[in-house]
């Protein structure tokens, strides 16, 4: 199991107000994302637990374009990863986004 | 001297001789199926064993590998598929040496490892339009060893709705003094139809048990993701919409499987119903019923069958090819030219593409063949009849040449995600084909779709129009624009990619108008193999590996 964290700043506080949210399912090839609004507006966590080692620079790739399109200030992310490739990584992210950011 | 210019139709009296003994009238036991095949066949022979990616001639295949290759050795096999084990047990008993083939599926890895030992002699890896074709010039079989449901006692036989490759294999052997020899479920006083005349056949062997057929071309809904669904909105409105595609064949991908189930939802609402996807070159694909159901489809014409649409098929005779039976008739032979010529889109799934978007499902230890894509997924240059998307494509490439004078383009179309099985990407720098061709001293690499046909890209992460590049750094940079995150993707330059965008060359979905958090699993109008059961009102009837209810 590899535990990969990375830190980002975002531009601006993520829409919505609920606190938490959970998309996805833990399955071969899929991913559950926990999402938590726990960090300052401008700040995002992404952690990540993954059986599949060696993936390193694809997460990080993966997880700053989806800073970059989705600005998901004052959001920690935790995912729960099953093998998944990177189109549904990016994809559950952006889903969990739009989860929290509903209103509660 | 006179030169004697009758000596194969001497020999082939000779082998049908040699080979009555074992016959009552065409009849022969199946316990004498091998020393049947041992008297007509000789040493050297080119022998043609019918099957396919779908239908196989088994007993015969099985009987061919329990030949004696003290008594016969030094086979040349033409055939279409190399997808039994027996297909490669012949040539690891030494009965068969030299190999020409357009397909292989299950038996890719041991092919290679075939080849690597040397213990195959490769020709060459076709398409099926250009295997047949070779059967009429310089690949003509002695011996074809076919496959058909039922056969009359003259012969005659009906093949069913997986006709496929008998006629084109039958025709080439029977006419150019081969022998001809069938294996059929059974034999029986009158036959539905006549698809092989009895005259054209020497010997028939029943079987007791129908001839083998792989359901390929069955995808479950249930195992379509959204990024699936993703890239087959992108292709319905970014592709079949601007061309208003109605003529095409689609591959066997998942991919594909979602644009058919989406022409009910998002096609629909796109407005597109009656505009795109109404004349295909296609196999039965389940995946298509609820478009059928819906009305998009005027007519369909197929390669094969496909297990378990027979009932449905035969209810809907206005879409399908059927016989005055009123079962399908397929025919490989001409739905491959169909595709070739009276399509004018081919779009499917690849396991590697590179930078100039040549691509082939190739590894470096699975020998795949390919079937019909190269041709399906290939420009026709003797093409001479308009049509607009073909007509659009080819102003595209030569927005500046004179009309009249300007070929169309047919739209070859790759579509997949960025990363494939076990995270493989899907774009490379260098195909792995190259190797294999490298390492086995080929004069050409086994390349699935040449980049020069391929005129789109479809990937989640957008669509790349190679039609609009005008040199090969524009095309190496729309290939990098849409290949994600693989290492191919990230070492793009984005500027150039973005100046590529604002040209329309690279679209994102956003481009398109389309949110990628909409493509949901709620937009396929089946999510289950019991929901096509439902749309076609029963009738389908699903393999039982299928079956999960």
């Amino acid at each position: 199991m590899e535990h990969l964290n990375y830190h980002h700043v975002a531009l601006s506080r993520a829409k919505g107000s609920k606190r938490q949210a959970i998309v996805g399912v833990v399955a071969s090839g899929n991913l559950e994302v926990l999402v938590e609004r726990t960090l300052p507006d401008t700040e995002c966590e992404v952690n990540i637990r993954t059986a599949v080692a060696g993936f390193g620079d694809i997460w990080k790739a993966v997880v700053a374009d989806f800073v970059e399109r989705r600005s998901p200030g004052g959001l920690k992310l935790s995912v729960n990863d099953g093998g998944a490739r990177p189109d549904m990584v990016a994809l559950r992210l952006s889903q969990a986004v739009r989860a929290v950011g509903e209103q509660s | 001297m006179m030169t004697v210019l009758d000596t194969a139709r001497r020999a082939r009296d000779r082998r049908l001789q040699a080979g009555a003994q074992y016959a009552q009238g065409k009849r022969v036991d199946r316990e004498n199926a091998t020393a049947l095949l041992e008297a007509v066949i000789r040493s050297g022979d080119r022998v043609c064993l019918e099957g396919d990616n779908q239908k196989q001639a088994d007993l015969l295949a099985v009987s061919l590998a329990a030949m004696d290759s003290n008594k016969v050795h030094d086979l040349h096999m033409v055939q279409s598929g190399v997808v039994l084990p027996e297909h490669l047990d012949v040539f690891e008993r030494g009965i068969a040496r030299r190999l020409d083939y357009a397909y292989s599926g299950p038996q890719s890895t041991r092919i290679a490892q075939l080849l690597f030992g040397g213990k195959i002699e490769l020709g060459a890896v076709h398409t099926y339009l250009e295997l047949f074709a070779r059967y009429y010039i310089d690949l003509t079989p002695q011996v074809a060893l076919i496959a058909a449901v039922s056969a009359d006692r003259h012969g005659n036989l009906y093949t069913g709705p997986n006709t496929e490759d008998t006629p084109a294999i039958a025709e080439a052997t029977a006419f150019k003094d081969g022998v001809v020899i069938a294996q059929v479920n059974e034999i029986v006083d009158t036959l539905p139809r006549v698809d092989i005349p009895g005259d054209w056949v020497n010997f028939v062997i029943e079987s007791g048990t129908p001839f083998y057929v792989e359901p390929l071309f069955t995808r479950d809904p249930a195992a379509i993701s959204e990024t699936q669904i993703l890239t087959a909105m992108l292709a319905i409105k970014g592709i079949y919409a601007p061309y208003g595609v109605a003529r095409l064949n689609h591959g066997i991908g998942f991919n594909t499987a979602a644009i058919e189930l989406l022409l009910p939802t998002y096609g629909e609402r796109l407005g597109l119903k009656g505009k795109v996807a109404s004349h295909w070159a296609l196999n039965p694909h389940p995946t298509l019923i609820p478009a059928i159901e819906s009305g998009w489809v005027k007519q369909i014409h197929s390669f094969g069958s496909e297990v378990g649409m027979e009932p449905y098929i035969r209810a809907r005779s206005d879409v399908y090819f059927t016989g005055p039976d009123g079962s399908l008739r397929s025919n490989r032979a001409f739905c491959q030219v169909a595709g070739l010529y009276a399509c004018d889109m081919f779009i499917g799934s690849t396991l590697q593409i590179d930078l100039q978007g040549n691509s082939s499902t190739v590894t470096a230890d699975r020998v795949a063949g390919f079937g019909g894509a190269p041709n399906m997924g290939s420009d026709a240059r003797g093409r001479r009849h308009p049509s607009k998307p073909w007509l659009q494509a080819g102003k595209e490439a030569d927005p500046g040449g004179p009309a009249p004078l300007r070929r169309g383009r047919k739209l070859v179309v790759q579509i997949g995600e960025t990363f494939g099985d076990r995270n493989a990407p899907m774009f490379v720098e260098h195909l792995d084909a190259l190797k294999l061709a490298e390492k086995l001293d080929l004069d050409l690499a086994p390349v699935m779709l040449y980049g020069d046909d391929v005129t789109h890209i479809v990937t989640e992460e957008g669509i790349a129009n190679l039609l609009l590049c005008r040199d090969a750094d524009e095309r190496e940079h729309a290939v990098r624009g849409v290949a994600g995150f693989t290492e191919i993707g990230r070492g793009r330059d984005a500027g150039m990619v973005q100046r590529l965008r604002t040209r329309g060359v690279i679209r994102r979905p956003e481009d398109l108008g389309i949110d990628p958090l909409d493509a949901d699993r709620r937009l396929l109008s089946a999510r289950s193999i019991k929901d096509l059961v439902r749309w076609s009102g029963n009738l389908y009837e699903p393999p039982s590996r299928f079956r999960n209810w």
